[in-house]
């Protein structure tokens, strides 16, 4: 079983690159988990698929936030909702999709059920902010 | 197994529960939750066996063999338990699901009938949402009022505040929990329900954490109702227990209808059984309230005494080496308090904690801990948690020390 820490994910959420509210945005999104209070915010710029978050809980959470930024950059919604499926067959089978680049780092968590929804909730911000464009 | 003591030695403990040899991720397991759910000795698991395998059928109703022995070994644990938490009489003990069972019980039954609109129920801010949420239910379909007992910043129960709650005289019921599932504080019940019945309020005690700890005497507490869960207590899960006075239980009417909780039905009406039989509808959670009886037997052959005085040791040991991690902060100091440690790490957030201790073998418990609002309360989103049982060893808290020093090193 790989490791739900990977070097990527402790790393990006200790320096991520992506995180803090930029000064222009086209749309936001917000996913929130009542199970444990963790909160991620979610700023999108239409142009680009430029993603900036501001998050509220693990390691994972941010991580996956920050990761999720790099993955949707420069794609179409459509890449995008594919992605997202991808991302969710990744947690829930554990195996590693090239497609996903960076992302696979959270291959790991697919032992850890009651963890997979913090990798997600970034997604769900992201799906709620591409809604409102 | 008789009542005789024996001498406490954790690691003939630890041979009496079979689970503690197991793996998890390659690694010894550690187990420090056992106040959402204690791991289960062989005597209630062979007991529980021994029913399916020999003695079993249903119970108090069958005119043949299984049936009249399956009962009396049923029935006779009603009486371990009415002797175990010395209850005056056997039919003050009714079997429930859990402790949350036992207080929606007395919320739905008592509440509605021996309270009336504008009545307050007072509960504290440290409670379980189990002693909180059927309260707030009995608000809203009832009409009564709602009240809360302020804690201390170190956890432990704010008699200014309770003062002022009862202030006017409206407070009928004090539903207080004896031992907090987050803080480890215990309450001073005995002191709590004398102040309550120099109010006229009855006082009920979410014993769930304690009745596992130290030895409960419901008479010397004072409570009129005391709930506690079997499977916290070494015993299995779907059986709990509502102790209630006898004069209460009998004037409340039933929770749920069905079999065994009758007196005599027709097609128009019924009458109610006597207390504790009103109160159990259906057939009982047979195998399990035998489990129990068993649990019971075991933690009776250890005493409290000798319990106790490991637990206090293993408390004092976690407290002083987890106090010493720079960078954790523990939730809670009060005075009276025991092995169920929440704490807080600076950079790492308590579902990192979790996931990465498990990764070495340490099972501890992460998040609110079914006690939302006291997590404000403390000014945390939610704790990690460590939690002991008379199997733990003072090497397991140092392997959780371990484990800590490593995440810090991770996320440092």
């Amino acid at each position: 079983m790989s490791d739900p820490y990977q070097a990527l994910i402790v790393e990006r959420h200790k320096h991520p690159l992506h995180a803090g509210r930029p000064a222009q945005f086209d749309a936001e999104g917000e996913g929130a988990n009542p199970i444990c209070g963790d909160k991620v915010h979610v700023y999108l710029r239409r142009a680009g698929m430029d993603v900036h978050y501001e998050a509220q809980g693990c390691a994972i959470l941010s991580a996956s936030a920050d990761l999720m930024a790099d993955a949707v950059a420069g794609k179409t919604a459509e890449q995008i909702a594919q992605l997202s499926r991808d991302f969710e067959t990744l947690l829930t089978t554990g195996r590693e999709n090239p497609a996903l680049g960076g992302l696979n780092a959270l291959a790991g968590l697919a032992a850890y059920s009651s963890r997979i929804r913090c990798a997600t909730l970034p997604w769900s911000a992201l799906a709620e902010a591409l809604h409102h464009v | 197994m008789s009542a005789t003591l024996r001498s406490f030695d954790v690691t003939v403990i630890r041979e009496d529960f079979p689970i503690l040899k197991q793996q998890v991720h390659g690694k010894p397991l550690v187990f420090l939750d056992s106040a959402a759910s204690a791991q289960k000795p062989r005597a209630v698991i062979d007991a529980m066996r021994h029913v399916m395998e020999a003695q079993y059928a249903n119970v108090h109703r069958g005119l043949h063999y299984m049936s009249e022995k399956t009962s009396d070994a049923f029935e006779a644990v009603r009486d371990k338990v009415a002797a175990f938490i010395n209850a005056a009489s056997r039919d003050e003990i009714v079997f429930t699901r859990n402790a949350t069972e036992s207080i929606n019980l007395v919320a739905y039954t008592w509440g509605r009938t021996a309270l009336r609109p504008g009545d307050a129920v007072a509960v504290s801010e440290m409670e379980h949402h189990a002693n909180l949420v059927p309260w707030q239910m009995l608000r809203d379909a009832h009409g009564t009022d709602l009240r809360i007992i302020k804690i201390t910043d170190a956890g432990e129960i704010d008699f200014d505040s309770l003062e002022q709650v009862f202030a006017d005289g409206k407070v009928k019921l004090l539903a207080v929990t004896q031992m907090s599932n987050v803080l480890g504080s215990y309450t001073p019940v005995e002191r709590l329900a004398k102040f309550a019945h120099e109010r006229g309020a009855k006082i009920l005690v979410d014993g769930c954490q304690a009745i596992v700890h130290r030895h409960v005497d419901v008479q010397a507490i004072g409570a009129d109702f005391y709930a506690f869960s079997g499977h916290k207590l070494y015993g299995p899960t779907g059986i709990g227990v509502l102790y209630g006075k006898r004069e209460l239980l009998e004037a409340m009417p039933p929770f749920m209808g069905g079999g065994e909780m009758i007196g005599h039905v027709t097609y128009e009406k019924s009458t109610w059984a006597k207390p504790p039989f009103r109160f159990e509808a259906g057939t009982p959670a047979i195998i399990e309230t035998i489990g129990l009886g068993a649990a019971i037997d075991y933690v009776r052959g250890i005493g409290f005494e000798a319990i106790a005085a490991h637990e206090h040791e293993l408390t004092e040991h976690a407290l002083a080496t987890l106090g010493n991690i720079e960078g954790v902060n523990i939730i809670g100091h009060a005075q009276d308090r025991g092995g169920v440690i929440s704490f807080t790490m600076r950079h790492a957030h308590p579902h990192d904690i979790a996931t990465l201790l498990d990764r070495q073998g340490i099972a501890v418990r992460a998040g609110h801990h079914c006690a939302e609002p006291l997590m404000g309360r403390m000014g945390v989103t939610g704790t990690a948690r460590a939690s002991f049982g008379m199997y733990t060893t003072p090497e397991e808290i140092d392997a959780l020390a371990k484990g800590l020093l490593r995440i810090k090193q991770v996320f440092a």
